[in-house]
């Protein structure tokens, strides 16, 4: 095998349209040990991005030893990404929690269990008594297993009653669940990573690829170097890998993409490239989608995206030739404002095609994070259950009636709470107990300052679950050391509706415990009871809130009742809905072109693209989609916050290959630290140049709201923009918890804003200054070479590899 | 004929409305999205009242008379907190109903007059007023438990 650091997709195994994907399995063992020497493999798939690629954890004497693709699995056919390879070796870290901590005299001090959990139920018991359940908040993962997620779920909405739950999902995948609802009536990923497969045409909207889901980008690349490739056009202010490889690389502005959208759908109606008895028979609103693009000239785009017009003609013609078009969208779309409303224009572009539910016509909206598909159906992230419809009556009293409550104590008098509001809460002194878990948010929420003086709050009693001492943690007032993944048994689902199974492979360190098991333990001590007195949480075991779920996915479209965990056990992942009917799961949604629009049946009655008003009832009733997509167009407006004057320049965030997230577990994984071990800054030549920048030299990026100061890397980016990953916090730091006067989080900078519909933040838009403050000291910046932050030009800086224990 | 009088009044209370979004989205900034919403829905009420004008002015025999009293009466200055928002957003909520059903009221002359350029007018208008509705509905009810409930 290749080192897998420095050519992080490795070889090729080339196929043509419609051929199979070849198995390729990838493996990594500790040094000095052969396949021979492993005791055992346990099944597993990766929870370290969205892709849900399958392995086995090598099980050595009791502990972790390496990871081997499962060459059976649908999704990834054997191979792996650095960070399934890698990241493993976090769960043995030295510093994992091993005891809870609470605090005492204003530090963290060990306790044992019964002591944090009581102090705990106490805190609950007293602020219900007082205030009742809207005074809690949930803040949780895309990093939990589903079993754990229902278990919250239900603890919040029929325990305590609150409708103040969310995920960091939020921040990753908000946007896809909102469109999808939006255009087809409920959640639900249309496509397949097999469309890769077929397609002839790859559009790929603000989705790096290559960086987020490595596995998904060798299917891509083998697609390409095989018979047949497939035309590619990539949708991205920076030079990605995908976008050196594409037909069309559309390098637009931050900040445009809804401009670039009707522009798109603007060609397809004027050339007549769509399918109009389609259009007739499945979907509503096309009329007004024509009426609000007719004036949307490729020119009139060209000039906001700063793109050329012939290169959006170009892209037209692939889209409205293709015979099998296969979209898919990402962070570049979701994180930017009119978020859910460019994002849905990439539903209308399939629907005007009628390519939709056959091999190679899919649409993917991606997810950022591992379970965020769980945290999504489960309502974890607030949402009802299954995909349930919070305006809707009977589907409250479905619930209702499965955990046996009153309907009345289910909160459903409006949409859940997102996370900005649920910190916006605390800040304001109504929310007093926040529970957070699996998650870091003094490092991945907008504006940290903010964020760090509401978790410091007096009036808050602040509960971390997690695996180590994060940045988060360290405002904690109970701190609780959480099991993860390979110590615990659960199931996930990746973006393309595939469930894993995934078994215990090693003990848990110290007296770290199951997070499904302190979730039952709270319900247990809190004393949650059915309306006939019964305990609510009626499982103890991960494979009984298996079968708990499955009863309430029953008829939704995330049907799991053909599911078991034996079912799972020894072969290939499988997609949902899997039921009576289709019991070897669903390859694609919507292949007869019957959406999930029926006002009985929907998610969401619908919501104004432009400010999120709520559509009622009466409204989607009157419109009666009945099982027809709903198109609805928007209009392209500026972002609130333009470049100019003071900041002259274009902010964006993302992510590198080699790390997750705040680098929680990617940190402790010495191959994908070392490969990205500290934050950089992208700049591109012209501004480098203007700004007197050279390669390493040290600089201040400030915004309106705060600095953070890094070596900065001369890149291919977009002129005008400015690239900082979002991966690195202060826990590895002097500052512990904050920039003690070096700040490197890329999040210190941006905005509190929203999508006004699927509420995900705004982190890739946001205007910037930048000045040197330090030379190079003759060192580069600390940024890979092999990825989109490859410097511009040629030069003699070391190149990323993994050295020797790669 | 009185249509002047009603175009008056409607271009008035449209500028009036756009003052009153600036004025919560102000004095709310610290509720992100209200902050940025009412900046958005005041510049749709500046180009209802610009689109509004040269009717304003064809129609004008007599300058109106009626002053837009829900204004006067309802803005002074923004309240504070959760409850002051929703108090605030309350009297957006009938500000925008004013507005609305003013352009159903011109509409209707517009159709009486025949007056095919007025009508075009408000039909691209009416349905974004019935949005600032539908917004400030919506905003209300999500603030409402909380600020009534459980706020200090």
């Amino acid at each position: 095998m290749t080192d897998p650091i420095a050519q992080p997709w490795g070889t090729r195994t080339p196929f043509g349209r419609g051929g199979e994907w070849p198995v390729r399995v990838d493996q990594f063992l500790e040094e000095g040990l052969s396949e021979g020497d492993v005791d055992r493999w346990v099944q597993t798939a990766s929870i370290l991005h969205s892709n849900g690629d399958a392995l086995d954890i090598a099980v050595k004497d009791g502990r972790m030893v390496g990871v081997r693709g499962r060459g059976v699995d649908r999704v990834n056919k054997g191979r792996l990404g650095p960070k399934d390879l890698f990241g493993w070796q976090a769960n043995a870290a030295e510093d994992r929690l091993k005891q809870p901590l609470v605090r005492k005299g204003g530090e963290l001090v060990e306790a044992t269990w019964d002591k944090a959990m009581d102090l705990i139920v106490e805190k609950s018991k007293g602020l219900l008594e007082e205030k009742g359940p809207l005074a809690f908040g949930f803040y949780t993962s895309g990093q939990l297993f589903l079993e754990e997620y229902y278990t919250l779920s239900v603890i919040g909405k029929a325990g305590l009653g609150t409708p103040h739950m969310d995920g960091n999902t939020r921040l990753c995948t908000a946007t896809a669940g909102a469109a999808l609802k939006q255009t087809f009536g409920t959640d639900g990923q249309p496509g397949s990573y097999a469309d890769i497969d077929h397609a002839d045409a790859i559009v790929l909207y603000g989705h790096n690829v290559a960086e987020t889901q490595a596995v998904l980008w060798m299917r891509m690349l083998d697609r390409l170097e095989g018979s047949n490739p497939p035309e590619l056009v990539v949708v991205d202010p920076r030079p990605t890998l995908p976008a050196q490889r594409a037909n069309v690389h559309l390098a637009l502005n931050n900040g445009t993409n809804l401009a670039l959208m009707n522009a798109l759908l603007h060609e397809l109606i004027e050339n007549g490239w769509y399918d109009e008895e389609y259009v007739q028979a499945h979907t509503v609103g096309f009329e007004a989608l024509k009426g609000a693009v007719a004036d949307c000239t490729p020119e009139w785009a060209a000039s906001i995206c700063g793109v050329s017009a012939e290169d959006i003609r170009k892209t037209a013609r692939i889209i409205g030739n293709a015979e099998r078009l296969l979209s898919t969208a990402l962070q570049g779309f979701y994180q930017s404002h009119q978020a859910t409303a460019a994002a849905c224009q990439i539903n209308h572009l399939h629907l005007l095609r009628g390519m939709l539910g056959k091999p190679g016509c899919g649409v993917l909206q991606m997810n950022g994070q591992p379970t965020a598909q769980n945290t999504r159906e489960t309502g974890a992230d607030g949402d009802l259950p299954a995909f349930r419809n919070w305006d809707n009556v009977d589907h409250i009293q479905q619930l209702a009636d499965l955990w046996n409550v009153d309907r009345m104590k289910i909160p459903h008098w409006g949409p859940p709470t997102h996370a900005m509001q649920i910190f916006r809460y605390a800040e304001q002194g109504s929310i007093n107990f926040l529970w957070i878990s699996a998650t870091n948010p003094a490092v991945s929420l907008p504006e940290l300052s903010r964020i760090r003086e509401i978790l410091s709050k007096e009036d808050l009693f602040v509960v971390v679950q997690d695996l180590f001492l994060t940045e988060t943690a360290r405002f904690a007032d109970v701190v609780l050391p959480a099991t993860t993944w390979g110590e615990k048994t659960g199931t996930f689902t990746n973006t393309d509706r595939t469930v894993h199974l995934s078994e215990a492979a090693v003990e848990p360190p110290g007296e770290a415990k199951h997070d499904l098991d302190i979730f039952l333990e709270y319900a247990k001590r809190m004393d949650f009871r059915d309306k006939d007195g019964a305990p609510l949480i009626k499982w103890e075991h991960p494979e009984e809130a298996f079968e708990a779920w499955k009863e309430c996915t029953s008829g939704r479209p995330c049907d799991y009742t053909g599911l078991t965990y034996e079912k799972l056990r020894g072969g290939s992942g499988i997609q949902w809905p899997c039921n009576e009917e289709h019991p070897e799961g669903t390859e694609r949604l919507y292949a007869e072109a019957i959406f999930n629009t029926q006002t009985e049946y929907c998610e969401r009655y619908g919501t104004d693209l432009l400010t999120g008003a709520e559509t009622s009832e009466m409204e989607h009733r009157a419109m009666n989609p009945d099982g027809r997509a709903i198109i609805l167009p928007a209009a392209y407006t500026p972002p609130h916050e333009q470049p100019g004057g003071d900041f002259p320049l274009r902010y964006t965030t993302g992510r590198t290959i080699y790390h997750f997230h705040t680098r929680t577990k990617t940190a402790r994984a010495p191959q994908l630290q070392n490969a990205a071990p500290d934050a950089w800054v992208e700049i591109s030549p012209s501004d480098a140049e203007t700004l007197g920048v050279g390669e390493g030299d040290v600089v201040r990026v400030e915004s309106p709201r705060g600095a953070m100061e890094a070596k900065s890397r001369i890149s291919g980016i977009r002129e005008g923009v400015v690239f900082a990953p979002f991966h690195y916090g202060y826990f590895d730091q002097p500052g512990g918890d904050s920039p003690n006067g070096h700040p490197r989080a890329a999040n210190e900078l941006t905005i509190t804003e929203w999508d006004p519909v699927s509420k995900q933040p705004l982190f890739k838009v946001g205007a910037v200054r930048v000045r040197k403050v330090a030379g190079s000291a003759g060192e580069s910046a600390p940024a890979p070479t092999n990825t989109a932050s490859a410097p511009a030009s040629n030069s003699s800086m070391p190149e990323t590899t993994g050295g020797v224990k790669a | 004929m009185h249509l002047a009088n009603y175009l008056g009044y409607l271009h008035k209370a449209e500028l009036h409305l756009a003052e009153a979004f600036r004025k919560v989205g102000e004095g709310h900034a610290a509720e992100a999205d209200v902050y940025h919403t009412c900046n958005t829905l005041a510049k749709q009420c500046e180009a209802h009242a610009e689109m509004l004008g040269p009717f304003v002015d064809r129609y004008d025999e007599e300058k109106p008379t009626e002053p837009d009293r829900l204004y006067h009466e309802l803005f002074d200055e923004t309240r504070s907190g959760g409850l002051g928002l929703l108090r605030d957003m309350q009297d957006l909520y009938l500000m925008s109903h004013a507005c609305d059903i003013a352009w159903t009221m011109i509409g209707q002359a517009a159709q009486g007059a025949g007056d095919k350029e007025l009508l075009k007018v408000v039909d691209s208008c009416e349905g974004q007023t019935a949005t600032q509705i539908k917004w400030l509905r919506t905003r209300m009810k999500q603030a409402a438990p909380q600020a009534l409930l459980v706020a200090s």
